[in-house]
């Protein structure tokens, strides 16, 4: 039965008040909640079992005043399954099954179970969330709800002000207002063009249709990069109700989420999202009794990269393959079933919200001049602390990487940031200073993305890393035009020749010439960015790909034709790791005595360089 | 699942039933069908054909184009490497090598036997646990070749029970 405006925010104080200890340390309540991560990280790992036993044990030792809630995803993924206990905020890591009896005891009884405290990169333990520096130089906007609040209730969601500027925009904002609104506070978007949002709203606005769509992208194809996904997991209202803004602004009643069908729990909770809006008159006709009418429609990907391209997209939308449709015309004019569409990615929409209700000045003054508010990332790769970041943009490279990745695990050193996935470039350790935002990534050969950082140590072979990002536009490109389709495949070729200990001087500038041209002449933005890493890591790494080509070595020893695994006598002390990790026990060797590799039965796979604590093995 | 082609028919049907005929819902169709038989079965494209009134060749043309989409059964246990770029740093290519090494067949096919078949995937959203492989829906996370060997090996053994 769809709520009246006084019944939504009768159930937004009252809610409110029941859920202030998840935000509030000091608030007065005898209640505790545990809040377990049931992102697809924590997921993976088992926390839907967590979740099952702590309500058993609670049930079972019928201890009052004790919810067990479900969350997205906390950010911290390399700690995971992650517990919180709240309000006071403990933060327990690596939890099993098997401790979960203790964890309803201590909270029974107002105690912590110290050894599953988290600790941080110094191996301090830490008391709760915010002493860990992983948050420290975060500040959560897109994911302000993620990890607060139970995403399959929408009821939780409208406790944080949530469909409030829904209603503030359909009660005292005129279409324009909305744009005007958006313009002022610089968002750009997030999917990795950062092409003005407003701009787009207004494109859309201004088109000529009696039906207009409003297309959420959540398409996420960089492999390795889970931003969007996290966001829809963890506040899936968010989007919904940006969208809803976003269609009364553009004069749009019809929205349409496009969403990868690989990502079976974001699916599934923005199911439940838009069944509850429905439920409440948040979506559906004469939304909070006003004249303004939004629908959304789930439309499910089956794994095409190039369909995160807004054209393809639209094609893939309406069951064919995903090939870009040639522009002009544009999405804004020509888009969905040929109506005018506005197509914005998932984090720009969860921006949405918040910029309504806090003020675009609030908004604008987060950030850098060109690029406003903050960017989410997906910290991946060679790095402590793997999960999910949101900073203001500006911040550094280095404050990602080491102050809230806490730097490079193993002792071992850092040698290349990744952004922008297999569009973007690979960033060397010369420029950690640089502030991340769009147009200085952009100056540097790479570019922001969707969100993608991946951490790379001084293991990992430049020549290597290129190799890999174009098998995958190899394997993704549509086959629509030659340049990308033949010339993607020719550039691979030479990147196998090269790593297989084949290349020629002669195959530097020939890969270099086929890499601008190819940048030139596609069709979409896929071809078009194909071989950006490819120009990057040339650009940084040009010591690596002549060493590969004149010398045919690979000093990373990332590159099997090329490698020859050894072990230093002098500096192996006997500890066996090495022999215990091989697939194929080609290592042979007494304890505390140097070991041995024998060249005819290893396969060179390289587990046991990359287990050595000492550094011993060189490969 | 394995069913004989009028079984396959019959089910295809059921999950029509959920769709209007209309041309845009082909992907959404042809999603429901590989989630429910593990790939897309030549009579379930020609139920859908029928249906949607698009030829065969168009909605062939749709199923290799997505690769979530297959159209040879899966094997009883299906390895699936993450290929995503977090897991490519860790190491997770030596992992798809050998499992290509072991079972001896290309990815996206099955073993004669019908035990095992392969394939690589392009990240599953385990970052944190990277590398990792799955068995079926099962993850395995900070995964090693010799983690693998031995989830093989225990996977073998008990079939051989």
């Amino acid at each position: 039965m769809a709520k009246t405006r006084e019944e939504i925010d009768e159930i937004r104080v009252a809610k409110r008040k029941e859920l202030e200890l998840r935000t509030n340390k000091n608030a007065p309540t005898t209640e505790k909640h545990i809040l377990v991560c049931r992102g697809t990280g924590c997921t993976s790992s088992k926390s839907p079992k967590i979740i099952e036993e702590l309500r058993r044990i609670i049930e079972e030792k019928n201890i009052p005043n004790v919810r067990v809630i479900q969350t997205g995803c906390f950010g911290l993924c390399s700690k995971g399954p992650i517990v919180i206990v709240r309000p006071e905020d403990t933060f327990y890591s690596h939890v099993k099954i098997e401790d979960c009896e203790e964890i309803v005891d201590a909270v029974a009884a107002g105690t912590k179970v110290e050894r599953l405290l988290c600790k941080d990169v110094d191996g301090k333990t830490v008391e709760s969330l915010d002493e860990l520096n992983f948050y420290k130089k975060q500040k959560r906007i897109a994911l302000q709800n993620c990890g607060v609040i139970d995403p399959e209730n929408i009821e939780e969601y409208i406790a944080f002000d949530g469909y409030k500027a829904l209603e503030k925009v359909l009660f005292s904002m005129s279409q324009d207002d909305v744009i005007s609104e958006i313009e002022k506070s610089g968002l750009r978007g997030r999917g990795g063009g950062g092409f003005p949002t407003a701009t787009k709203w207004k494109f859309v606005k201004a088109a000529q249709g009696d039906i207009k769509y409003v297309v959420c992208n959540a398409d996420e194809g960089d492999p390795g990069a889970f931003m969007d996904r996290s966001i829809l997991e963890g506040d899936p209202n968010g989007v919904i109700e940006s969208m809803a803004i976003a269609g009364y602004a553009v004069g749009a009643s019809h929205g349409v989420i496009y969403v990868r069908a690989e990502y079976p729990i974001a699916v599934h909770r923005l199911r439940i999202a838009i069944k509850q809006a429905e439920e409440y008159g948040l979506l559906g006709n004469n939304i909070f009794g006003t004249d303004f009418s939004f629908d959304i429609e789930i439309r499910l990907g089956a794994g095409a990269f190039v369909c995160g391209e807004e054209t393809a997209l639209l094609e893939s939308t309406e069951g064919r393959r995903g090939q870009p449709r040639g522009k002009p015309p544009f999405p804004a004019n020509v888009g969905l079933f040929q109506k005018p569409t506005l197509i914005n990615n998932v984090e720009t929409y969860a921006n949405v919200s918040k910029i309504i209700l806090n003020g675009s000045d609030w908004f604008a003054s987060i950030g850098t001049e060109k690029s406003k508010g903050t960017k989410v990332f997906a910290l991946g790769g060679n790095v402590v602390n793997v999960g999910l970041v949101e900073v203001p943009m500006g911040t550094t490279l280095r404050e990602i990487v080491f102050d809230i990745g806490g730097g490079i695990p193993n002792g071992r050193e850092f040698k290349a940031a990744q952004t922008g996935g297999p569009s973007g470039g690979c960033i060397p350790a010369e420029h950690l200073d640089i502030p991340v935002d769009y147009d200085t990534l952009l100056s540097i050969g790479s570019m922001m993305g969707s969100g993608g950082l991946i951490v790379m140590d001084n293991t990992k072979c430049m020549v290597d890393i290129a190799k890999f990002y174009l098998d995958f536009t190899v394997s993704e490109s549509c086959g629509k035009c030659n340049p990308c389709r033949i010339g993607t495949k020719r550039m691979h070729e030479i990147l196998t020749r090269i790593c297989e200990g084949k290349g020629t001087p002669e195959d530097i500038p020939k890969l270099e010439k086929l890499a601008k041209q190819i940048k030139a002449s596609s069709v979409c933005g896929l071809g078009q960015t194909a071989p950006n890493p490819v120009l990057s890591t040339m650009n940084f790494f040009k010591d690596e790909y002549l060493e590969h080509c004149t010398e045919h070595k690979c000093r990373a020893g990332a590159c099997k034709a090329m490698a020859n695994i050894q072990i230093d006598p002098e500096k192996c002390k006997g500890c066996g790791l090495c022999k215990r990790n091989c697939p194929v026990n080609a290592i042979t060797g007494e304890v505390k005595q140097p070991h041995h590799i024998d060249p005819n039965i290893c396969i060179k796979c390289g587990t046991c360089a990359d287990k050595c604590p000492f550094h011993a093995i060189s490969k | 699942m394995n069913c004989g082609d009028e079984k396959i028919q019959e089910e295809t049907r059921k999950i029509l039933e959920n769709y209007p005929q209309e041309k845009d819902r082909l992907i959404g169709i042809l999603n429901d069908v590989q989630e429910k038989f593990g790939y897309v079965p030549r009579e379930a494209q020609n139920e859908i054909s029928k249906y949607l009134g698009i030829s065969l060749a168009e909605i062939y043309g749709v199923i290799t184009f997505y690769s979530r989409f297959t159209t040879e059964p899966k094997g009883k246990y299906n390895i699936s490497v993450c290929l995503g770029t977090a897991c490519f740093v860790k190491g997770s290519q030596a992992i798809y090598d050998r499992v290509k090494e072991r079972l001896n067949i290309e990815p996206g096919k099955a073993t004669p036997d019908g035990l095992f078949s392969f394939c690589d995937v392009r990240c599953v959203g385990a970052c944190g646990l990277a590398p990792v492989f799955m068995v079926n829906d099962e993850v395995y996370g900070n995964a090693t070749v010799k983690k693998l060997d031995e989830v093989l090996d225990k996977i073998i053994a008990e079939e051989k029970k």
